[in-house]
């Protein structure tokens, strides 16, 4: 038994050196395989570069493993395939959502302007060039504000409950609806309040009722990002709170929510940018409308991501320009929202004890 | 301030001088209540949902003369209705599918890409740029689905019909490139960015020593990921693939733009046609009638149940795992 | 296969920061030899740059050589992963893979290297265990995870797995530091086992335990915070303890700092 153990280990020990392939093969095998890409793709007459890349990535993923494992041996070869695959896979991601973020910009900006941001489609002819998207910013901003005043409360005591509160069946319950609310489709959030607000209540179309509908999906999300910043806050701080004999709800409003408040405004602002993007309930709920309603509660409105969509169906080319723009208007107010979100994260974080 | 510093928790055991303010014990009273209350409205508001739904989609079933799972048309203009949501599952389950076997691997492998490959220069700037684009609203992938994807894809289907045509399920008779399969690339791309922000932070939280340990021991860089890595984040990876599914079935604007819909189940993924539950929703729901939007509803409580479905299996998953790593460690 | 270790001009860095500087010494095979110091000393980095892990941290960069027998660790078309190979490591914390059991544990590293048979495999198993004084406390649950040990036993089936791909040279890196006293002894009296048949370096903080297990003694020290840490002198073990060469190292370890 021992013996095979010594024969192994004797023969493994004979050396350190690895034959190994010079360190510029993986680059070689990059510009060799996008060249043979490049060569099969216009020697077959494909014109499109999905198919061109497509093949130089197989080309390059299979070259070198066979080159890793003819000099390199099995292991070694493994090791390199999976490092081409990963790198692939990043190639292969990067490039769609580059494209869209290109695209989204290069397109939009040749109407974006401020007639654009200041003008609805009011009397505008749908295949002419014109129009903006005023009122369907005003109504993305009131459906979203008032989403958030709804969302934002229930949902910051919600987690108050759960994390200072929350022992048995109760916080048990709450805690898995949290999680089943969170996987909610917004179509399905919106086809609820059709049925409870407009079916049976009777309520007309309006922003409100698309609010509603926002609200139910940004409620888990402010529950999560709330409790985990609460988590956070370390129990000592409590501790010190209580045992000086302040009552445990100021604690929590003057202690806890304090040293907790960057994450939990970053959380919210996430959860706003999240829902602003939510066409589906808006569809169903709101209705859409060319002309400026300043009203929530009465009314159809439009909204931004509803007006992309609009635009689109339309089909022409100057309906497709304004969706274009509207989408970047869209992009950036949610990217703006982002990056001032996680601005505020980083420059809070050592006070919340992270 | 002085009137709050006073033991409260000493008051429970009421030592007869020590007397609690009012405002203190009132205090914590009205926000338990409060907080407690919104709790309560969160479990009101899913059991009003389900009710709801349920009672509307019950309405609408009972008008309806087809079979409701497996009845293949929809129509509930004319009277009596016959509409079924065969066809909108199998579109709903099919594109989901595709999105999960595209996306998954790839978002693996960037969260590997990001966490271990990946020069540290490039590592945080890419990993940004995935987080903020998990935030792009679905409509603006459903656009550039329909406007840039679909057209750059024919000539890709063209090649697989002709090498693969004979399979069937990849044939391709030409035209929009708007099919199911499109609509599961689209879904890909865009539960990419989710799927990959939750793996990598598994991935992050990998302990040092479990991959020193494998390096220790000799093992090359792809070793390590499999002995150490991968195995540490499996539940990580199936909760992230499980949100992606989630996200990917009930995806509405997207699929509603980019696919071509219609009632039918073509063999080909390729060719346009199909639907899913939350595009018929969308694409039908202004020109349905009173009964109509019954019906849209029945089948939106179809799809909020699958939703439910996914959810609780990636719990139960995650719930086994978390079990059996909680008595090794 | 004991080796010996012969550094010269050894000199290691964390991005810019230099963290040992210009260390040269001899470990001699199947010996226990012994590294003290301050923390951060560089003890633990130079161990490190033993077995090439060194370079795994972010930045980590080495200059000189590692000759071990004829060969240079540093050496052009060297693999890094041959060397880990054949240079085992210990390390502070029991590191057992959480997701395996104590049988998949130990065979952890053969079944990267080749493939052998089943019957193969569990006699090695068993060689490394009864190596590491651990087969009669696990041969009844070798399918049970490895982290459901103690921590003590944890730390020697570690031991058992590094010594199962038969290293030529054992590098332990303060492995006693997260232990009981009593799992600390076990340790102990392994070391002294394991050093018939293996050449094995001992970073330690704990100079009794320098003192019982070691042969020779290493002695590292720093000028001061930020500066690289420096060999101060190496001799047995009992010479180092009674009559250091060096001033700094007496007042070491009679405690007069560090």
């Amino acid at each position: 038994m021992s013996n095979a153990v010594v024969d192994k280990g004797a023969h493994r020990a004979s050396s350190l050196k690895q034959a190994r392939l010079p360190r510029w093969t993986p680059y070689a095998l990059v510009v060799g395989s996008a060249a043979v890409g490049a060569g099969i793709g216009t020697a077959l007459g494909m014109g499109s570069p999905f198919q061109m890349g497509l093949i130089a990535a197989l080309v390059f993923i299979i070259a070198s493993y066979i080159l890793g494992a003819v000099v390199e041996g099995g292991r070694q070869a493994r090791d390199r395939l999976a490092t081409s695959l990963v790198w692939v896979c990043f190639l292969l991601a990067v490039i769609p959502l580059l494209s869209l973020l290109w695209e989204t910009i290069d397109r939009g900006r040749t109407v974006l302007d401020g007639y654009f941001l200041g003008h609805s489609m009011e009397g505008v002819q749908t295949i002419l060039p014109g129009g903006g998207a005023y009122h369907a910013i005003i109504g993305t901003l009131e459906q979203v504000g008032l989403a958030t005043l709804i969302a934002v409360p229930i949902g910051l005591l919600t987690a108050i409950y759960l994390v200072e509160y929350g022992r048995g069946q109760l916080a048990k319950a709450v805690t898995f609806f949290v999680d089943v609310m969170t996987g909610i489709p917004s179509i399905v959030a919106g086809l609820f309040i059709l049925s409870f607000w407009i079916i049976i209540l009777d309520f007309g179309y309006s922003g409100f009722a698309g609010a509603m509908a926002l609200a139910i999906l940004m409620m888990p999300i402010v529950v999560r990002s709330t409790e985990e910043m609460l988590k956070l806050v370390p129990d000592e701080l409590r501790e010190a709170s209580l045992a000086l004999g302040v009552p445990k709800w100021r604690t929590i409003l003057k202690v806890v929510l304090p040293t907790a408040i960057g994450g939990i405004t970053t959380g919210v602002m996430l959860a706003v940018a999240r829902i602003a993007g939510e066409s589906a309930p808006i569809v169903l709920l709101v209705f859409g409308a060319t002309g400026i309603n300043n009203n929530p509660f009465e009314g159809a409105q439009s909204s931004l991501p509803y007006y992309i969509y609009e635009q689109w169906q339309l089909g022409n080319d100057a309906s497709f320009n304004r969706a274009w723009a509207a989408a970047l208007v869209l992009i950036a107010f949610v990217m703006i929202l982002n990056l001032v979100a996680r601005g505020i994260a980083r420059w809070k974080a050592p006070k919340s004890g992270r | 301030m002085k009137t709050d510093i006073e033991p409260t928790s000493s008051a429970a055991g009421s030592p007869p001088k020590v007397r609690t303010r009012s405002t203190g014990r009132a205090g914590d009273k009205i926000f338990l209540a409060l907080s407690r209350g919104s709790g309560i409205a969160l479990l009101v508001i899913m059991a009003a949902i389900a009710a709801f739904l349920t009672y509307r989609a019950a309405i609408a079933i009972s008008k309806d003369e087809a079979n409701f799972l497996t009845y293949f048309e929809w129509n509930t203009g004319s009277s009596p209705m016959r509409f079924g949501i065969a066809v909108l599952a199998y579109g709903t389950i099919v594109s989901s599918i595709i999105a999960m076997v595209i996306a998954v691997p790839v978002a693996v492998g960037i969260a590997l890409f990001i966490s271990h490959y990946a020069p540290r220069r490039l590592a945080t700037p890419v990993a940004y740029v995935i987080d903020l684009l998990a935030a792009v609203p679905s409509i603006v992938y459903g656009l550039w689905g329909a406007l840039f994807l679909v057209p750059h894809l024919t000539g890709l289907y063209t090649w697989f019909d002709d090498y693969l045509g004979w399979t069937g399920i990849l044939s391709y008779q030409g035209g929009a490139a708007r099919s199911l399969f499109t609509v599961g690339i689209l879904l890909a791309i865009m539960i990419l960015p989710i799927v990959t922000s939750v793996s990598r932070e598994v991935f992050r939280q990998v302990p040092k020593m479990h991959e020193e340990a494998a390096l220790a021991l000799g093992a090359t860089r792809w070793e390590v990921i499999r002995m150490s890595v991968l195995p540490f984040g499996r539940s990580g990876i199936i909760s992230a693939s499980m949100l992606g599914l989630g996200r990917a079935l009930g995806e509405t604007m997207a699929v509603a733009t980019v696919l071509s819909p219609n009632f039918l189940i073509e063999t080909s993924l390729l060719d346009p046609g199909g639907g899913t539950f939350a595009q018929n929703i969308a694409s039908r729901f202004k020109e349905a009638g009173n009964d109509g939007r019954d019906a849209l509803i029945a089948s939106g409580l179809v799809l909020f149940v699958i939703t439910l479905l996914v959810n609780g299996a990636a719990r139960m998953i995650i719930a086994r795992r978390k079990e059996y790593s909680g008595t090794a460690a | 296969m004991a080796k010996r270790i012969d550094v010269s001009g050894l000199t290691a860095y964390y991005g810019t920061h230099k963290a040992i500087e210009d260390i040269s010494m001899t470990v001699e095979p199947r010996s226990v030899t012994a590294f003290i110091g301050p923390s951060g000393c560089g003890k633990s980095t130079f161990l490190r740059t033993l077995n090439r892990m060194h370079e795994v941290t972010p930045g980590g960069r080495v200059e000189g050589k590692v000759m071990l027998d004829d060969e240079n660790l540093y050496g052009s078309g060297v693999d890094p992963v041959s060397v880990r190979r054949t240079v085992g490591m210990v390390f502070q914390r029991p590191n057992p893979f959480p997701t395996m059991s104590i049988f998949e544990n130990v065979a952890a590293g053969l079944k990267l290297n080749g493939s052998y048979r089943k019957s193969e495999l569990e006699a090695i198993v068993e060689k490394s265990l009864k190596g590491a004084n651990l087969w009669n406390e696990v041969k009844d649950r070798l399918n049970k995870p490895g982290a459901g040990l103690s921590g003590g036993q944890q730390q020697r089936l570690c031991i058992a797995r590094a010594i199962a791909v038969e290293p030529d040279v054992l590098l332990m890196d303060e492995p006693c530091s997260a232990l009981d006293p009593i799992s600390t002894l076990a340790i102990e009296d392994l070391i002294g086992e394991l050093k018939e048949r293996f050449t094995i370096v001992i970073v330690t903080h704990n100079m009794q335990q320098a003192a019982r297990v070691s042969d020779r003694t290493a002695f590292f020290n720093l000028a001061g915070v930020g500066q690289p840490g420096k060999l101060i002198e190496i001799d047995e073990t009992e010479r180092i303890f009674s009559n250091p060469s060096v001033q700094a190292t007496e007042d070491y370890i009679s405690g007069r700092f560090g």
